[in-house]
């Protein structure tokens, strides 16, 4: 198996998580990501055929709520985070498709 | 040159749950309430806080794969789909990747010529809905998120669906079946219904088959959107092939948006990039398993579906499938009727009562024929009393009003308003001499003149009526009428 990271794959995870990343930082995280890659690969050579796909971590299900409503938070502290806000509405910059497929 | 062509459609429905409260947080669901007042820590995506699955959601969604005749997985579980965009607090959409709910059903819609068809069901899964952007501000948008996390179920069809009046009829039979299960207001107005199809054409040129590229038209909400956008894409993308020739090939599916102004289709993205959504199972929330009793618990409350009540209809009280469709368009109607022919009335007297009627009434006070204050007892009475011919149709309206006023039966109503109907021969026989007496001309006219008899014993009849202020019975008075003239 290939555990190279090149630069492509770093340049297009920065886009998928709205990272900018230098030039320097591109390098140094394809090596990084290609070792820690390749250290997680060590789990591929165990047999799993018999075992089930773990769905989560915990043996529990069904946690489950009432459909009863508890109260919402008012619209100032709803808003109290914003960087800016209009008319009680969350104020951002207008949306582009950025062509990350995302 | 011979062409000829098939449509081929697959539909996505996002159906908005009624549940009281959000998905994953308590936050009540109100429409129409101040933008970002109806938020709290989990459904704004704060660092730390964490979800809980509200019960009623998945109920509802598994009552609605039942009675798509899907399989309900008893093992289900929670992913995240990764995105960016300021209506989607988190960063990602909590929804079901691999182990959706319900799977491989399939959904039985009435054509339009009185036949049915089966269209499978491939899929139907949770997931949370995004908050709402306003594009108004320049260069700016406004972001309401009182609608981040409700609860919508999606399915998706298999391409089974071949033109676009059949989609139409999935649409509206969905939107009928979810209503009578009661998991979704299915109000379109509020968007509670999203349409995605995927369409293309299969065209036999020359005996060859060449299929064109698919194209998804995006966030439709109403009926009419859907089946006149899909009517567009059908005539779009015969022109383009006749044009380029272009066929399917992997990746070249594009995405089209609504222009309801203009009435068309219109390009929003040529080319649809493999979407990198890193779905992964999300480790705030744990696995759902569905015993066989909490399965059975929530099949108990299937009940009879519409189709199925409506074609009970037909076949079982004689009644038209136009007739039947207006009966079952709403559960309550439809209950409310078959319970009125089961305290012992005709169906079709009933069915003209409520539809003439009741309907009428009950959209004025804007409450359902169920809740005008008449029993199904009451109702029957009044049937079984047109049926008599104890009172005439007209009559039998105004009880109907006043039945939703008072607690009295139609008999005693119709007796103190005195539209009992007068069914005693020897008293229309009065009536009747009288009339013949004061009208010697349309007797002869009705008698011999060929050209206006049907006219004279028209007027006649009206005399005979009117002289009993309205109560004579029609029929008695015809066929009386009648044997005098003959005489
Ligand atoms: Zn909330």
């Amino acid at each position: 198996m290939n555990h190279q990271i090149d630069r492509q794959l770093v340049e297009r995870a920065a886009l998928l998580s709205r990272l900018e990343l230098s030039e320097s930082e591109i390098a140094q995280f394809s090596t990084q990501l290609s070792a820690i890659v390749e250290y997680i690969e060590k789990i591929n050579t165990l047999h799993t055929e018999h075992v089930e796909p773990l769905a989560h971590c915990l043996p529990v299900h069904n946690v489950l709520r009432a459909d009863e409503p508890r109260g919402s938070l008012s619209n100032a502290e709803a808003l109290a985070n914003a960087p800016d806000t209009i008319d009680g509405y969350f104020k951002v910059p207008k949306i582009l498709d950025d062509n990350s497929g995302a | 040159m011979s062409l000829n062509y098939n449509i081929i459609v697959g539909l996505e429905i996002h159906v908005q749950l009624a549940t009281r409260t959000k998905m994953f947080c308590g936050c009540e669901l109100e429409f129409g309430q101040p933008p970002n007042t109806r938020v709290c820590p989990v459904c704004l995506g704060m660092p730390g806080a964490l979800p809980v699955m509200n019960k009623a959601a998945v109920e509802a969604a598994i009552l609605t794969g039942l009675a798509l005749n899907c399989t309900i997985s008893r093992f289900t579980k929670w992913d995240r789909k990764s995105y960016y965009y300021p209506d989607l607090p988190k960063n990602y959409q909590i929804s079901q990747y691999d182990l959706p709910l319900a799977e491989n059903g399939y959904i039985e819609i009435p054509l339009e010529d009185g036949t049915s068809k089966k269209i499978r069901i491939r899929r139907a899964h949770l997931e949370e809905d995004a908050g709402k952007n306003t594009h108004t501000l320049g260069n700016f948008s406004a972001v309401d998120l009182n609608r981040a996390g409700t609860p919508l179920l999606e399915i998706v069809t298999e391409p089974d669906l071949n033109s676009p009046s059949e989609v139409r009829q999935l649409a509206q039979e969905l939107q009928r079946i979810v209503r009578y299960l009661g998991v979704s207001e299915a109000d379109m107005q509020k968007g509670h219904m999203r349409f995605e199809p995927n369409v293309n054409l299969h065209i036999t040129q020359d005996g060859q088959v060449f299929k064109t590229p698919i194209t998804e038209v995006k966030n439709l909400n109403s009926f009419r959107a859907l089946e006149r956008s899909i009517a567009c894409e059908v005539n779009r993308q015969l022109d383009e092939f006749l044009a380029t020739g272009k066929t399917l090939q992997i990746g070249n599916k594009s995405t089209y948006g609504w222009d309801d102004v203009n009435q068309m289709t219109v390009l929003q993205r040529e080319k649809e990039e493999a979407h990198d959504y890193r779905y992964f199972p999300d480790p705030d929330l744990v696995p759902v398993a569905v015993s066989d009793e909490w399965l059975s618990r929530i099949a108990s409350r299937l009940g009879e579906l519409p189709l199925a009540m409506q074609q009970r209809f037909v076949r079982d009280y004689g009644l038209s499938d136009y007739d039947a469709q207006v009966l079952t368009a709403e559960k309550s109607t439809a209950v409310f009727f078959d319970a009125a022919v089961r305290c012992g009335a005709q169906p079709k007297r009933i069915c003209n009562l409520l539809t003439q009627t009741g309907l009428k009434l009950a959209n004025e006070k804007q409450t359902t024929v169920d809740a005008l204050g008449i029993s199904p007892g009451r109702l029957a009475a009044l049937a079984n009393m047109v049926e008599a011919g104890q009172i005439s149709a007209t009559s039998a309206t105004v009880i109907f009003e006043t039945m939703t006023q008072t607690d009295e039966d139609p008999a005693q109503i119709a007796e103190q308003k005195n539209l009992l109907q007068k069914n005693d021969a020897g008293e229309i026989e009065a009536l009747i001499e009288q009339v013949i007496w004061e009208n010697q001309k349309a007797v002869s006219d009705a008698k011999s003149n060929p050209k206006k008899a049907k006219k004279a014993m028209g007027f006649l009849m009206g005399q005979v009526i009117q002289k009993s202020k309205g109560q004579a019975n029609p029929k008695i008075v015809a066929e009386l009428l009648n044997r005098k003239l003959m005489a």
